[in-house]
């Protein structure tokens, strides 16, 4: 199991504080940071900047985390994790509907260990999606921009459609940029000046 | 005959009485269905258990199903109001050290309000709120958006912990449910500035919510569901029932907190500063009157609006506003309804008479404080 991802616990109760992160340690992940404290709770999201946040389904502070979590980008980075009794259809249909919660047997810890690996790789499962989801989204997007690009050049200076993907490769290559950029730039300026 | 079992979530606050004397009254079980509530511990937790049907309904701050239906935060799903909770029933407040800096002003004026707070030589003012979708963030937003500009940080904190964070040097003010004003007013160290209705005097504040899906699949039970709970509203606005509907909600298995503190939001007797005379405020917390109860379809482009939302988005909201099965789920008792299902939000400012299925009834001023209207017909 990789040790990449910082995982940042939310609980008020010391002894369960600790052992929840024994448990992350035990299982090799280590990058763990407990906050038993809620009022720091912003500022240790932006400085610690989880991959992933573990709280109790029955944690009030719940709201707050999530207003903060959601402020910063909640899909991609800072995800909820309750830990509450188990119960795996409502984690699987947590898990459909997107929420980025994972439902865990409280103090169990044998149990915590191997619910929080399933927990996880489905997390990273997850996450790839979303950024798979995010990278065809800006791919769809670059493709409109390039093509707006093109048909500016085919109108202003009666080229073919090669030859102004042609132009546009060409200037990016000359000026050592991507070939979105020049075209986002030449969009810019065309709306600019119509 | 087996009876449903309706699993109904909520957050203990005083306005939770319509669902806690739709059970305890037994309003619920005359209707054919049983009540189990269930008390979440926050509205994030609320919506996903709802989202998730692992609660059938829930009551649920306005702007949340709309906020879910146009999937704006971080869990989208059809949520439908079935029928508006309470209206109003919100408080603006400030720690003491505030309310000695900006001096003694009037309750409830929200321009002198804004304008003393603006003239304080000091940091931005650290807001509590009891979460994002919400209509106390959107009465505050409203507010804080007109001139004289005002910096403010809004901080989300639990409603029962709002007093500890005020005490704490946390925040320097809140805009807070009851009982959670008066604990922090009696505790003596925040005092009441406005109430919600000083911003919006008619602002939907809780909805009963559910899934779209499971309306569709048990018409039979959202319709019971709605009747009792309307019976329950009605019942607890006869102000001949505040004494019994206190006790109620008081028992330790609804708010656990004394009667002393549930009194003032229920009755709309607020005590703004400790040991004050206690202010009279009309419609504070308005659980029936005045079509109360009505989901109004302009209540959801307003809030969708607020959101920020387009227009297809305030088209959407206005669907998810089900104005259309509360009349059919009220049909045959003798409920009398408007016959419109918008209005222009804002227009009314003074108690008026519309047209109804009966006739004629009357509705509550709703005007905003700074006069403006929203028509999005």
């Amino acid at each position: 199991m990789t040790t990449a991802l910082r995982i940042l616990v939310v609980e008020p109760d010391e002894n369960r504080l600790r052992e929840i992160v024994d448990a992350l340690t035990d299982v090799g992940w280590t990058d763990v940071r407990a906050l038993p404290e809620i009022s720091s709770i912003a500022r240790t999201v932006q400085d610690y900047e989880p991959d992933i946040v573990l709280i109790d389904l029955a944690n009030p502070d719940r709201d707050t985390l999530e207003n903060i979590t959601h402020a910063s980008g909640a899909g991609k980075r800072a995800v909820a994790l309750f830990v509450d009794q188990t119960d795996d259809a409502l984690t699987s249909a947590a898990l459909k509907a997107g929420v980025s919660a994972y439902v865990v047997d409280g103090l169990d810890r044998n149990r915590i260990k191997s619910v929080l690996e399933t927990a996880i790789a489905r997390f990273k499962v997850i996450r790839q999606i979303q950024s798979e989801l995010d990278a065809a989204k800006r791919a769809l997007e670059d493709r409109k921009t390039i093509d707006r690009a093109k048909g500016f050049l085919m109108r202003q200076r009666s080229l073919s459609e090669e030859e102004a993907y042609r132009l546009l490769r060409k200037t990016a290559m000359d000026q050592g940029r991507r070939v979105i950029d020049v075209a986002q730039a030449l969009v810019t300026a065309a709306d600019l000046l119509s | 005959m087996t009876r449903t079992i309706l699993n109904c979530g909520y957050v203990a606050l005083v306005d939770s009485a319509p669902l806690i004397i739709a059970k305890e009254l037994q309003f619920a079980l005359e209707e054919g269905v049983e009540l189990n509530l269930v008390r979440q511990p926050s509205w994030s937790a609320l919506r996903d258990m709802l989202a998730l049907g692992h609660l059938d309904a829930a009551q649920m701050l306005s702007p949340m199903p709309i906020a879910m239906t146009l999937g704006i935060g971080s869990l989208s799903a059809e949520i439908d109001a079935l029928m508006v909770l309470s209206a109003n029933g919100t408080a603006f407040g400030v720690s003491n050290k505030v309310a000695a800096e900006i001096g003694p002003i009037p309750f409830g004026h929200p321009h002198t309000i804004k304008r003393a707070i603006a003239a304080r030589d000091a940091d931005p003012l650290r807001i509590g709120l009891p979460f994002h979708h919400s209509m106390h963030r959107l009465l505050l937003s409203y507010w804080i958006s007109t001139e004289p500009a005002v910096e403010i940080e809004r901080i989300i904190i639990p409603p029962p912990r709002m007093a500890d964070a005020i005490a704490e040097d946390r925040i320097d003010a809140f805009w807070v449910g009851e009982p959670w004003g008066t604990v922090a007013v009696e505790r003596g160290i925040a005092q009441l500035l406005m109430t919600g209705r000083d911003v919006w005097q008619f602002s939907p504040e809780k909805v009963l919510a559910a899934r779209r899906n499971w309306i569709l699949e048990n018409d039979a039970d959202a319709r019971s569901l709605t009747r009792a709970v309307y019976r329950a509203a009605q019942w607890l606005d006869a102000p001949e029932n505040k004494p019994l509907a206190i006790e109620i909600l008081s028992r330790s298995d609804h708010l656990d907190l004394p009667t002393e503190l549930i009194d003032p939001g229920l009755t709309g007797q607020l005590t703004a500063v400790k040991g004050a005379a206690p202010i009279e405020i009309d419609r504070f917390l308005q659980f029936h009157r005045f079509a109360a109860n009505f989901p109004w379809r302009s209540q959801a482009a307003w809030i969708a609006d607020q959101l920020g939302g387009s227009k297809e988005d305030v088209n959407r909201a206005k669907s998810s506003f089900r104005s259309d099965l509360y009349r059919n789920n009220l049909e045959g008792i003798g409920v009398d309804l408007p016959t419109a299902s918008e209005k222009v939000e804002g227009s009314l400012s003074e108690e008026t008479g519309v047209a109804s299925t009966k006739g004629r009834m009357i509705l509550a001023p709703d005007a905003f404080f700074d006069g403006r209207t929203f028509d999005f017909t």
